[in-house]
C-alpha cells in the first residue's frame, strides 16, 4: 500500500514536471500580493490601507503626493497656488481647475459635479464616512462651471491640500453613487464592490477579502500613450507577510508583495535569491531621544509636570552644555547602519522631508573628546571619584526608557556606553509596547507621562505638510494631569520664538516659504535640546520582481499611485 | 424510523436557538472593535460615527433580534426569490445579514467561497478516508508486523506535526526549490478544459496533501482499533471454523462490523469540511470559509462571525442526527422507536 502510494506520488510529480512547470512572468498581467485582503473598494468605507490601495487602481483624486511629498496633478490641470490664482489672498478658499479630457471608464464625462458630490457623500451626517476628518473645516464645495471647483474654508488654510488629495479621498462618480448617501452608504454593495473610476484599470471581479481582478480601462486619459502597460491586474489577498515575500523573491509567482514587516535577516536571505528586490519608502518617521526638562524624582508630587514659571525644572537636563555633550557623544551612523540597515538613515534633523525643509545647520557627528572638553570647561566634573560627573551636587545619572523591541534595546546599549565615556551614568528601562504606547492615564509607564529623564520612540507625520506635526510641540500642549496626560508636546517644550514661528506658519502660503519655516522650527527643537534625532526611518517596505519595471515607492500616498507606469521588463 | 427523525429534527430547533444566543453573546461581549484596524490618524469622533452607522453600539438585545430577523426571515426569502425568480412584496426594504467590513451580504460571500473550501478540504477528506481505511484494517490484521509498526509511526507523525509546519515545509521543497507546485492558490481559476483541470490539480496538490496527512492519521488509528477489537470476537472464530477464506473473514465479517464506529466518525467530521481548514487555507491563500472567519474575528466583524459560526453549529447538530440514523441502518442491533 505504502509503496503504491509512493509510486503514485512519484508518477504525479514526474507528470507535473513534464507538463512545463516553473513560473513564467506573464507579459500582460501583473500579480500583487497583499497579506491583508481587500474587503471593499471604496476608501470612504475602508477598514485599512489595503482597501485604499485596492481602490487606488481604479479611483483617482485631484492630485497625488509624489515620493518626495510634492503634489502631482492627476484630475486637475495644475496645483492651485496664490500665484496662479488657485488660492485666494485671504487663504480661505482654493479653486481647482479640472482636466476637460477625462472620462469615466463607462465613457461619460468627468465634471465638477462629481467632485462636489464626493464632498457631500463623505460629509453626510448619517454616513459614517471614514475619511470625514479630511474634510474638516470646509464651509462649502461649489462647482464653478463644468471644470472648476471652489472649496471654501471656515478659516485661513495656508495648506489646503487635505480634501480630495491623495488616495484616501479620490473622486467618486455621482451617477453611480448618487443614491448611496447617508444611511444608504453601506447598502450600495454593487457600487462599493465595483466603483467606476477614471484610473488606469476597471474592476473585473471582486471577491471580498480574497482577490480583485482588474482589466485595462480603454477610456483612460493616457490610453493613446499605451498606458497602462498591462491588460490585467490581480490583487490577491491573504496569507502572511513572510510567504508573500517568498512568492515574489523565491518562487517568482507574484510580482509585488506589500508591507513586509519581517526581520531584516529573513528578508535579506530571500533577496539574495536574486529574483527581486526590496523597495523602501520614506515619509516622515523619526526615531528620537526626547529630553525631559521637568523634575521626575519619584517623590515629587508634580512629577514630570511642566510649570511655566520654571519651578519644577529638571536638576541638570535644562543645562544646555550637558544636553549638548550628550548629543555629541552619540554616533547616529553606527546606529542606523548596524541596527536599521536599509530601513533607516542617520540624521541630525527632526524634520527630514520635504527636501527643502531639511536643515544643514546642525552637525551631529560623534565627538567624544569634544564633549568631554565641553563639560570640563563648564566645570561639570567628577568630584567624588565615582567615575561620573556632578552638576550642582547632582550626579549626572539618567534613566532612559523605551518600548521593548530588540532594535531599541540594542540602541540603548550603544548609547549607554557612549554616555558613560563622557561621565554620564545611564539606567536602562524598557516597557511593553502595548503599555508604553497604550495611553492609559492610570499607568505610570506611558510615553506621554514620561516618568524618566530621557525616552526614545518614533514619531511621524502622514501629511508632507509639517504644520500639524510641528504644532504638537507648542507650549501649553504638554501632557499634564489636567488634560489626563493627553497633550501632544511630549518633550514639554516651551519656547516663545518657536511658538511665534508657528503663528507665522498658519498665515504663510507657498511651499518654499513654508519649508523655510519648518526648517527654522527644526533647528530650534534640536538646538534648544528638546530632543536628539537618531534615525530617519522608512514608512514601508515592499518587494517586487526583477521583471517588473516602473515601481516607485511612495511614503506619502498609496503604493499603487503610479500603477499606470508599471511595465514588464524583457528578461 | 421516520418518526424518530422528525422528533430529532424538532428537538434540534430549540437547541439551535440556544446555540445562536450563546454564540451571539460570546462574540458580542468579546472586546473587539470594527474600527480597530483603521489608521491611527483617524480621530475617535470619526470612529464613533462609523460605529453608529454600523449599528455596533446598539444594545445587545436589539442587535440580536435584528440578526435573528435578518438570518431567519430575510435570508430565506431572498434565497427563494433568487432561486425561483419571483419577488415578494417589500423585497426592496428587506435587510439581509450585512458584514461590517465589506458592507455586503455575508451569505453571498459564504456562497462564493464554498467551492474552494469544498474542493480542497472536501477532497482531502475523501482521499484521507480512502487511504485510512485500508491502512487501518491491514495494520490491525497484521498487528505488530513491520507494516503496522511503520504505519503507526507515520500516523503518529501525521497526527502530531502541525499543518503550519508541514505546509511551510511543502512550500519550501515543492515551490521554492523544485518549483513544481504553486504556493499561491488562484481562487478565480475556472475548470473548463484539460489544461485548467491540470492547473487546478496542481494548485490543490500541496494543501490537499497536508490536510490528507492529518485526516489519514486520525481515521486510520480509529479503523485499526475498531478492527482489532472485532478480530478477537467469537463470530470471527466461527467464520474461520466454518472454513471461510481469510479474505472473506476479514472483508465481509470483520471490516463491515469495524466500520460502524468509523462511519459515525466520518459523518461527524463532515461539518468540519464547511468550516474549512483555518491554518492550511491561510498558508496557501485558499481563502475559503476558514480564512473568512479568521479575518472577520480579527476585524471585529460581528455579523460575519455570528453567521459563519452559527451555520457551522447547525451543521454539527444536523450531522449528529445523520450519524445516529446511520448507526441504526448499519447496526441491526440498534433500533429507534
Amino acid at each position: 500500500m505504502k509503496t503504491k502510494l509512493t509510486l503514485l506520488l512519484i508518477v504525479i510529480m514526474a507528470l507535473s514536471s513534464v507538463f512545463g512547470i516553473g513560473v513564467a512572468q506573464d507579459m500582460n498581467e501583473v500579480t500583487i500580493l497583499y497579506w491583508q485582503a481587500a474587503s471593499i473598494l471604496n476608501p470612504y468605507l475602508s477598514s485599512g490601507t489595503k482597501d485604499n490601495d485596492a481602490s487606488a487602481i481604479v479611483l483617482e483624486p485631484l492630485a497625488n503626493f509624489g515620493p518626495d511629498g510634492s503634489l502631482v496633478p492627476v484630475l486637475a490641470t495644475e496645483i492651485p497656488a496664490p500665484e496662479n490664482g488657485g488660492i485666494s489672498e485671504d487663504l480661505t478658499s482654493i479653486t481647482w481647475t479640472l482636466r476637460d479630457d477625462v472620462v469615466w471608464s463607462d465613457g461619460t464625462p468627468f465634471t465638477a459635479e462629481d467632485v462636489v458630490f464626493t464632498y457631500e457623500y463623505c460629509t453626510h451626517p448619517e454616513g459614517g464616512c471614514v475619511q470625514s476628518d479630511e474634510f474638516a473645516g470646509i464651509v462649502s464645495v461649489e462647482a464653478m462651471g463644468m471644470h472648476q471647483v471652489k472649496i471654501t474654508f471656515d478659516a485661513p488654510k495656508p495648506y489646503p491640500f487635505l480634501p480630495l488629495v491623495a488616495q484616501t479621498t479620490p473622486i467618486l462618480q455621482k451617477a453611480q453613487f448618487g443614491e448611496c448617501l447617508g444611511a444608504e452608504m453601506a447598502a450600495c454593495s454593487d457600487a462599493n464592490f465595483g466603483p467606476i473610476g477614471t484610473g488606469p484599470f476597471m474592476v473585473e471581479e471582486f471577491r471580498p477579502n480574497d482577490v480583485v481582478s482588474y482589466v485595462r480601462n480603454p477610456n483612460f486619459r493616457d490610453a493613446d500613450m499605451g498606458k497602462p502597460f498591462f491588460d490585467r491586474v490581480i490583487f490577491k489577498g491573504g496569507g502572511d507577510a513572510e510567504s508573500a515575500a517568498r512568492a515574489v523573491l523565491e518562487t517568482g509567482e507574484a510580482d509585488y508583495a506589500w508591507n513586509l514587516q519581517i526581520s531584516p535577516a529573513v528578508l535579506d536571505a530571500m533577496e539574495a535569491a536574486g529574483n527581486g528586490q526590496i523597495a523602501v519608502a520614506f515619509g516622515q518617521a523619526i526615531e528620537t531621544i526626547w529630553i525631559n526638562p521637568t523634575d521626575v524624582s519619584p517623590d515629587n508630587p508634580n512629577r514630570s509636570v511642566w510649570m511655566t514659571d520654571g519651578s519644577n525644572a529638571h536638576p541638570f537636563l535644562t543645562n544646555k552644555t550637558i544636553t549638548q555633550a550628550m548629543s555629541m557623544a552619540i554616533d547616529t551612523t553606527i546606529i542606523a547602519e548596524q541596527l536599521y540597515g536599509r530601513s533607516g538613515y542617520a540624521t541630525c534633523n527632526f524634520i527630514n522631508a520635504p527636501a527643502a525643509a531639511v536643515s544643514t545647520n546642525i552637525d551631529c557627528s560623534q565627538d567624544i573628546a569634544g564633549a568631554i572638553a565641553l563639560l570640563d570647561e563648564a566645570g561639570i566634573v567628577d568630584t567624588n571619584g565615582d567615575g561620573f560627573r556632578e552638576y550642582n551636587g547632582h550626579e549626572l545619572r539618567v534613566q532612559y526608557q523605551t518600548s521593548t523591541n530588540a532594535v531599541r534595546q540594542n540602541t540603548q546599549a550603544l548609547i549607554k556606553q557612549w554616555w558613560s565615556e563622557i561621565g554620564v551614568d545611564t539606567e536602562l528601562r524598557n516597557i511593553d509596547a502595548a503599555v508604553y504606547f497604550g495611553g492609559d492615564p492610570g499607568s505610570p509607564d506611558t510615553f506621554q507621562k514620561f516618568y524618566s529623564d530621557v525616552e526614545m520612540y518614533t514619531t511621524g507625520s502622514s501629511s508632507p505638510d509639517m504644520e500639524g506635526f510641528l504644532g504638537n510641540n507648542r507650549c501649553g500642549q504638554a501632557p499634564t494631569p489636567d488634560n489626563n496626560w493627553t497633550g501632544s508636546n511630549t518633550p514639554r517644550f516651551c519656547n516663545d520664538e518657536y511658538d511665534a514661528i508657528l503663528d507665522e506658519l498658519s498665515a504663510t502660503a507657498g511651499e518654499a516659504a513654508r519649508a523655510a519655516l519648518f526648517l527654522r522650527l527644526n533647528d530650534i527643537l534640536v538646538q534648544e535640546s528638546a530632543l536628539i534625532p537618531l534615525v530617519y526611518r522608512s514608512s514601508a517596505a515592499s518587494a517586487f520582481h526583477n521583471s517588473l519595471g516602473g515601481v516607485e515607492m511612495n511614503g506619502w500616498d498609496s503604493e499603487m499611485w503610479n500603477i499606470e507606469d508599471w511595465y514588464r521588463l524583457d528578461m | 424510523m421516520g418518526q424518530y427523525i422528525v422528533r430529532r429534527l424538532l428537538t434540534a430547533i430549540p437547541t439551535i436557538l440556544v446555540i445562536s444566543f450563546i454564540i451571539f453573546a460570546v462574540v458580542d461581549l468579546s472586546p473587539s472593535d470594527p474600527t480597530g484596524n483603521l489608521p491611527l490618524t483617524i480621530p475617535p469622533e470619526v470612529r464613533q460615527k462609523i460605529r453608529e452607522a454600523l449599528g455596533a453600539d446598539d444594545p445587545f438585545v436589539v442587535k440580536y433580534v435584528k440578526w435573528l430577523q435578518q438570518f431567519f426571515i430575510s435570508e430565506p426569502l431572498n434565497l427563494i426569490e433568487t432561486s425561483f425568480g419571483i419577488t415578494f412584496p417589500g423585497s426592496e426594504d428587506r435587510v439581509r445579514v450585512i458584514s461590517w467590513a465589506t458592507r455586503g451580504p455575508v451569505i453571498d460571500i459564504i456562497a462564493e467561497r464554498l467551492p474552494q473550501t469544498i474542493w480542497v478540504v472536501g477532497s482531502s477528506y475523501i482521499l484521507g478516508i480512502l487511504i485510512a481505511v485500508p491502512v487501518g484494517v491491514f495494520s490491525a490484521y497484521r498487528q505488530y508486523s513491520v507494516f503496522d509498526q511503520v504505519g503507526t509511526f507515520l500516523m503518529m507523525v501525521g497526527f502530531s506535526v502541525p499543518t503550519f509546519f508541514t505546509g511551510l515545509m511543502f512550500i519550501i521543497i515543492f515551490s521554492v526549490n523544485l518549483k513544481w507546485f504553486p504556493s499561491v492558490y488562484d481562487t478565480t481559476l475556472v475548470v473548463t478544459d484539460i489544461e485548467t483541470l491540470q492547473l487546478q490539480l496542481r494548485q490543490m496538490f500541496m494543501p490537499v496533501t497536508v490536510l490528507t496527512l492529518y485526516t489519514t492519521a486520525q481515521m486510520s488509528r480509529y479503523t485499526r482499533a475498531s478492527t482489532l477489537e472485532n478480530l478477537q470476537q467469537d463470530y470471527i472464530r466461527t467464520a474461520r471454523s466454518k472454513g471461510l477464506t481469510e479474505r472473506v473473514v476479514v472483508t465481509t465479517h470483520a471490516v463491515r462490523n469495524s466500520l460502524i464506529p468509523v462511519v459515525t466518525l466520518i459523518a461527524l467530521g463532515i461539518p468540519g469540511i464547511f468550516a474549512g481548514a483555518l491554518i492550511t487555507e491561510q498558508i496557501f491563500r485558499v481563502n475559503g470559509i476558514g480564512q473568512y472567519l479568521i479575518i472577520a474575528i480579527q476585524g471585529g466583524d460581528l455579523p460575519t462571525v455570528q453567521t459563519v459560526t452559527f451555520i457551522f453549529a447547525v451543521l454539527v447538530v444536523l450531522f449528529n442526527i445523520v450519524a445516529d440514523v446511520l448507526y441504526g441502518i448499519l447496526d441491526p442491533r440498534v433500533t429507534y422507536t
